[in-house]
């Protein structure tokens, strides 16, 4: 199936899933070309930054997850400076796969990226991110554009339109390399490519490459975290101050967006105890943890994504105060093992997505989607969260075997009971 | 601030040496004290802003909503704000010495979680000045169980709020309002939360339905007055709630506008 035309995988999830706008490219077309008296009022006081776009309800400079359904599920996109929680499902297949989408939309948007990891390297987790569909950003080289191109050789505006709802899909040439778009899809069967991969600035830290010297260890002794802890801390506030996105150097170039993902968080490769005791030594320095990084958040241009094993942590409290301590709280419960694998009403899904917490920023209401019955799907090339729903009553052969059920119980009964005209009836027929 | 709210509560009048306790069990209790921070700060009082959970303009975007300015009221001396997320940021990464006035400043040490500078601050922020105006000092925490995840213990925290209730209440016959945020699995947010409880004249608990999810109704209410004098009993009254962009409306059980 890899050979599938990419096209039509993209229609399908474009049917699908709320489709992430495309705002950005269809502005710069339309005054490019046509004229229009209408212009969409734009705040002036927010910077114009790649792959962003304020939040219709507060104001706030939203940015997206990488999954346009999880975008549409949070309110529009994760706020910039705020702290996105996941809650690993059992094997942390399907947290992984969400980072890795946070930072290939960063990769995509040319958004710099800082990568923390106890367990992956940091290097393979870059490596490993899913490629952006390549309707939407075709390189030059594509087989298909050529095709497509070599096929037209008039002017393609003078063909006859067949169906106008395609038109904005497949532009070919006209797209740059890094698109304007807010959100993107992403084919999971592929890799990102190098190329691409290089012209993204990253940063990472990974802690079993790094070791402890004599003046850190001076350093942890003096504050009430984990060494592994306020190391990675330091070092995100050290990019963050060298990269300008505190403001107190101001960024001489474009303004750009910092996306740090942290994978893991709390388990006990990062040296913490909380997963393995109920009473653990260090009970406070993952929210003290939290509580920093949050402060470094809310006064940089930069959003972060943690994973943290939370059904791996004995004492409930601490993560109460954990969720507490986030912006948005998101919870992924998959299947994979657990008796709901078979249960009928959840054939079509891969697992369960909790929204546990919604962040309220710079307003009373928060704007939560309707709905808290929410599942997810991994289909083959994509990742999409659904309302989860009943499927259709469509086989018949359901319905069927329930007939023939009663319909063996009525002879039993028609036989024991002698004559029962309506049970006969029907099995004449 | 929300005139519905007020009316509940008994009128708009600020009392004196008063406690109220805002919990907020498993959902977003923040209106509530959006709601008291504009109005004490209308009815002019002093106010000390404890705000650990958010940035200063998230508050003052919420209250200019609500019709007051925070930074003119910053200005004038009838508000002092405390940053949680900021000077914590301050003490982790600025320079050493200025982390030595900083109020959080036990976040630096291993061990002694010590509230006091946290108390002395509030102590300096509430002081009367020498003349001029000085109407009943206000002090508003937002979120005592932050102190918690911070590294302080129960005992600490209820040692500090007992000092601030004594400061501010008995001494200068002013308000302490604090919010926490509460559920049952965390053994010592609970035991704050009730010992707070049973400390506090006015006791305003949000919680989700307990049917669950509702898009029209956000929640119920219970304000519960405490007894007074040793024959009294509590009294307590239960209303659903509808979050608005700029005001909040109550009502009585199943008596929603979208119901009805």
């Amino acid at each position: 199936m890899e050979g599938l035309p990419q096209c039509t995988a993209l229609r399908a999830g474009c049917s699908k899933m709320a489709a992430p706008s495309n705002q950005g490219v269809n502005c710069r077309e339309m005054s490019a070309g046509t004229e229009t008296s209408f212009r969409r009022k734009v705040r002036g006081k927010l910077p114009a930054i790649r792959g962003t776009r304020p939040s219709v309800h507060n104001g706030q400079l939203l940015l997206s997850t990488g999954v346009p359904s999880l975008d549409h599920v949070l309110g529009g996109g994760l706020a910039v400076g705020t702290l996105l929680l996941i809650e690993e499902d059992t094997y942390s297949t399907y947290s992984n796969l969400l980072l890795k989408y946070f930072l290939a939309e960063g990769v995509v948007n040319g958004h710099e990226i800082y990568i923390a990891s106890a367990s992956e390297d940091p290097a393979n987790i870059l490596k490993d991110l899913p490629a952006p569909l390549t309707d939407e950003m075709p390189k030059p080289d594509d087989r298909k554009s050529e095709k497509q191109t070599s096929g037209f050789t008039e002017d393609p505006q003078e063909t006859m339109k067949i169906a106008w709802r395609y038109q904005n899909m497949a532009k070919v040439e006209s797209l740059p390399m890094s698109s304007t778009r807010f959100g993107h899809y992403y084919d999971i069967s592929k890799t990102i490519s190098p190329e691409m991969l290089q012209t993204a600035k990253s940063h990472s830290f990974y802690w079993p490459g790094t070791f402890l010297n004599q003046e850190d260890s001076l350093l942890c002794s003096s504050c009430e975290m984990t060494c592994d802890y306020y190391r990675l801390l330091e070092s995100i506030q050290r990019v963050i101050h060298e990269g300008g996105y505190d403001g107190s150097n101001p960024q001489k170039r474009q303004k750009n967006i910092l996306r740090i993902g942290i994978q893991s968080l709390g388990s006990v490769l990062w040296g913490d105890d909380i997963c393995s005791s109920e009473h653990p030594q260090n009970l406070h320095s993952l929210t003290r943890f939290l509580y920093a990084l949050r402060g470094l958040l809310r006064t940089s241009l930069s959003t972060c994504v943690i994973t943290v094993p939370a059904h791996l942590i004995q004492n409930k409290a601490i993560m109460l105060r954990v969720r507490n301590l986030s912006d948005t709280v998101v919870g992924l419960e998959s299947f994979i093992g657990s008796e709901k694998e078979t249960n009928p009403l959840y054939k079509d899904y891969h697992g369960l997505l909790h929204v546990h917490q919604v962040p309220r920023l710079n307003s009373l209401t928060c704007d939560a989607s309707d709905t808290k019955d929410l599942a997810f799907k991994l289909k083959r090339k994509l990742f999409a969260i659904e309302r989860l729903h009943l499927p259709p009553d469509l086989s018949d052969t359901v319905s069927r075997l329930s007939k023939q059920d009663l319909a063996g119980s009525a002879k039993l009964l028609s036989s024991g009971c002698g004559t029962a005209a309506a049970g006969e009836k029907h099995l004449d027929f | 601030m929300f005139p519905e709210l007020n009316s509940l509560l008994g009128g708009g009048t600020v009392q004196q040496g008063k406690v109220t306790l805002v919990a907020a069990r498993r959902t977003d209790g923040n209106f509530l004290l959006h709601h008291f921070l504009s109005s004490y700060l209308r009815a002019g009082c002093n106010v000390c802003f404890l705000g650990l959970v958010q940035s200063f303009s998230h508050y003052n975007i919420i209250a200019q909503k609500l019709g007051v300015n925070l930074v003119l009221a910053r200005g004038e001396g009838r508000l002092v704000f405390l940053e949680g997320l900021r000077s914590c940021t301050d003490l982790l990464f600025g320079k050493k010495e200025d982390g030595d006035t900083n109020p959080l400043r036990f976040l630096r040490c291993r061990d002694g979680s010590d509230l006091r500078p946290l108390y002395d601050f509030v102590c300096a922020s509430l002081a009367p000045p020498s003349g001029g105006s000085w109407r009943c000092p206000v002090l508003i925490v937002d979120d005592v169980g932050v102190l918690l995840s911070l590294g302080a213990t129960a005992a600490q925290v209820l040692d500090f709020m007992q000092y601030c209730r004594a400061h501010v209440c008995c001494k200068h016959k002013g308000n302490v309002l604090c919010l926490i945020r509460g559920d049952s699995e965390d053994e010592e947010n609970e035991l704050v939360m009730k010992s707070l409880w049973h400390q506090s004249n006015l006791v305003l608990q949000a919680e989700g339905l307990p049917t669950g999810f509702c898009k029209d109704v956000h929640g119920q209410l219970t304000i519960t007055w405490r007894a007074a004098a040793a024959g009294e009993r509590d009294r307590a009254e239960l209303y659903q709630y509808k979050i608005q962009d700029k005001s909040v409306s109550f009502f009585a059980r199943g008596l929603s506008a979208a119901v009805l």
